[in-house]
């Protein structure tokens, strides 16, 4: 069954038709990947889906629920968490409350006045968000400051809070851009990881071909903003229209 | 104890204790002798410190946790202070109900404010608030004081006449605002040798009332609801991609700290029963900005500290008149005795807030924690000589360590 299905998605910014019938099924329990050369409306999609841009038409279901026109925090409490491209944490607190900030947003919801409890008090979640850090293996950097982790630490915390809600979708926006190879390979073992050990889809958006094809099921390949084909990675290798697509972009 | 953490605890403590025995800790010098002006131990005073300690507890809680940084709180320290009068001419001068009256008024008011303000955030919002509160003061200060519907009487301020209804006035109850018959400006002086301390009922009531706030300030800054709104500080995005709704996290911290404000305002009427539109005027909404980063943003005690360093320049400092100068550089030649009276005097009396504006950029290039970094920097070299101190004999004994 498809646990997110996009259907004649269009979205034009001004005279740029940045997205044209887009239509997407993703399966539940699998991971999809959606690459693209630059500019092909990859990330316009992804905003289209968190709440983060409306599409001018078309419908975007998940779990058979429609999240248009929802902000980003509903369509979260849904069941959609997103990991962005440079790593969105909250730098200026320490790593045990980065972590504990999911949980609570997970059993409170969106708001909740809890202004005279205190944090230690909270046994239930403090072990929710230590057993998380423990299983990131950054158990030792609890009371450091997210913003002074390294690079590869502060992905891993940021995939470490959107797991701490239990997702049904994990949404990554090229969660390696940027990173070094070691970091890279760590990133990949670790989604690796998730979707052995988890119930859980997850759709990447991915420009590194090397993590798509250690990652994906299934493939879509976005061109100037609709989807040329979609297939299994061993199909998507060999089509001749793919690697038109991107020889395309680097001749031009 | 009372649900906070040891460290919490004996910060709770030493504020209490310093300002419980405040009448002494202010008044250190002998009366009558020349330091005596630097004196700061009388009520009006020391109420002043601890009603401005509340005020900007309270604008901690929305600056200093989400960074929002509001320029208008003096309209809920307004709104406060005109509820309190008005409970004053149509109840009684007992302080319970105008106290308790001003934080509901200025609670509803931030309410209303903060709802619209909040839509923008960063500089806009800034703007937002500013406006709002000029607004209030030229409401207060004229449309709403015309024959027909005199709600704050104006350029005279509002204050309670003999013909006001007061209807639970009692015959023998005090004729000034009172706690249950106790007045607010009894005063008891105790004089030991030269020296004269002074314990007043209405300083009594507002250090009570801010050991109260501030020990509900140190729960939200521990409470989950706190690290969410020090979570709206750091990132918005994240926060709101985590199943957050940032929007009403920061309406409550926003109210709270009107209340706070509408609070302080209360007080200050309770001390004096008057009213007036310019406690309204944007540069109080910046005294108390000011107050929070010179003592130090997002920090516990930072505020309070801010609001009697503030406080303290504004009543001392301006009191030193060039006749004091002289007295004190009496033992240097005329002549130079003139010329260092003459440096020093742009910088005193009403030149004051030349001395306070220098200090404020000093503190914020050199110590952007406010004093209470300076605090820290201070204590950790203490603590650094110290340990070198113990180190060196201790070299010598035990080497294998």
């Amino acid at each position: 069954m498809a646990i997110l299905r996009v259907k004649d998605v269009s979205k034009r910014f001004g005279g740029l038709k940045a997205l044209t019938d887009v239509n997407l099924n993703v399966e539940e329990n699998s991971v999809h990947a959606i690459i693209g050369p630059n500019g092909a409306g990859k990330s316009t999609l992804l905003n289209c889906l968190v709440g983060k841009l409306m599409p001018d038409t078309g419908s975007v279901l998940f779990n058979n629920n429609s999240v248009l026109g929802l902000e980003p925090f509903q369509i979260n409490q849904m069941g959609i968490s997103r990991v962005f491209q440079t790593p969105e944490i909250f730098g200026e607190l320490t790593v045990m409350e980065n972590m504990l900030i999911p949980i609570f947003a997970m059993r409170d919801g969106a708001f909740r006045m809890h202004a005279y409890e205190t944090i230690a008090n909270e046994r239930e979640v403090v072990e929710q968000a230590e057993a998380m850090l423990e299983e990131m293996n950054m158990a030792d950097k609890r009371e450091m400051n997210a913003a002074s982790l390294s690079r590869g630490d502060k992905r891993r915390l940021e995939i470490g809070m959107c797991l701490s809600q239990n997702p049904r979708l994990l949404l990554l926006d090229e969660p390696t851009a940027g990173m070094a190879r070691a970091d890279t390979n760590n990133t990949i073992d670790l989604l690796k990881q998730i979707k052995d050990e988890r119930d859980i889809t997850i759709a990447i958006i991915e420009h590194d071909m090397h993590v798509v094809f250690s990652l994906a099921e299934r493939i879509t390949v976005l061109a100037q903003g609709t989807p040329l084909v979609e297939d299994t990675p061993e199909n998507i290798r060999g089509n001749p229209k793919v690697r038109e697509a991107y020889l395309g972009e680097t001749a031009a | 104890m009372l649900g906070l953490n040891k460290k919490d605890t004996s910060l709770l403590i030493i504020v209490a204790l310093l300002t419980l025995l405040a009448p002494f800790i202010l008044n250190p010098f002998p009366e009558g002798s020349a330091m005596a002006q630097f004196n700061a131990g009388y009520p009006d005073l020391m109420q002043r410190f601890v009603i401005f300690g509340i005020f900007a507890i309270g604008f901690n809680i929305l600056f200093g946790l989400t960074g929002y940084l509001s320029f208008g709180h003096a309209a809920f320290l307004g709104v406060g202070s005109y509820s309190a009068v008005w409970m004053f001419k149509l109840l009684s001068y007992n302080v319970i109900p105008a106290i308790a009256l001003s934080v509901v008024v200025a609670g509803l008011f931030s309410l209303l404010i903060g709802f619209v303000s909040l839509r923008r955030s960063g500089i806009y919002f800034s703007i937002l608030t500013l406006a709002f509160a000029q607004m209030s003061f030229a409401l207060a200060y004229s449309v709403l004081s015309n024959p027909k519907f005199n709600l704050t009487n104006g350029e005279t301020g509002l204050q309670v006449y003999a013909d006001d209804p007061q209807i639970l006035q009692g015959a023998n109850s005090p004729d000034l605002p009172h706690l249950f018959g106790l007045p607010m400006r009894a005063t008891y002086t105790m004089d030991v040798g030269a020296w004269s301390f002074d314990f007043n009922a209405g300083y009594y009531l507002c250090a009570v009332i801010m050991m109260v706030v501030f020990y509900l300030a140190i729960r939200i800054f521990r409470s989950p609801f706190g690290m969410m709104l020090r979570a709206v500080k750091s990132n918005q995005q994240r926060m709101n991609y985590t199943g957050l709704n940032s929007k009403p996290y920061t309406l409550a911290a926003f109210v709270i700290s009107g209340m706070y404000a509408g609070l302080a305002g209360g007080l200050m009427a309770a001390m004096d029963p008057l009213a007036g539109a310019e406690r309204m005027q944007w540069t109080a909404s910046g005294e108390v900005v000011l107050m929070t980063i010179l003592g130090g943003t997002g920090t516990l005690i930072g505020p309070v500290l801010g609001a009697g360093f503030i406080k303290y320049f504004e009543n001392i400092f301006s009191k030193i008149n060039d006749n004091v100068l002289h007295s004190w550089f009496a033992f240097l030649p005329d002549g130079l005795e003139d010329a260092v009276v003459f440096l020093i005097h742009p910088f005193i009396g009403k030149g004051w807030h030349l001395t306070l504006g220098i200090l404020f950029m000093l503190v914020v290039i050199y110590l952007p924690g406010g004093l209470v970094e300076g605090g820290q920097r201070l204590l950790k070299r203490f603590k650094r000589k110290k340990k070198d101190t113990d180190d060196a004999p201790s070299g010598k004994t035990e080497p294998a360590e």
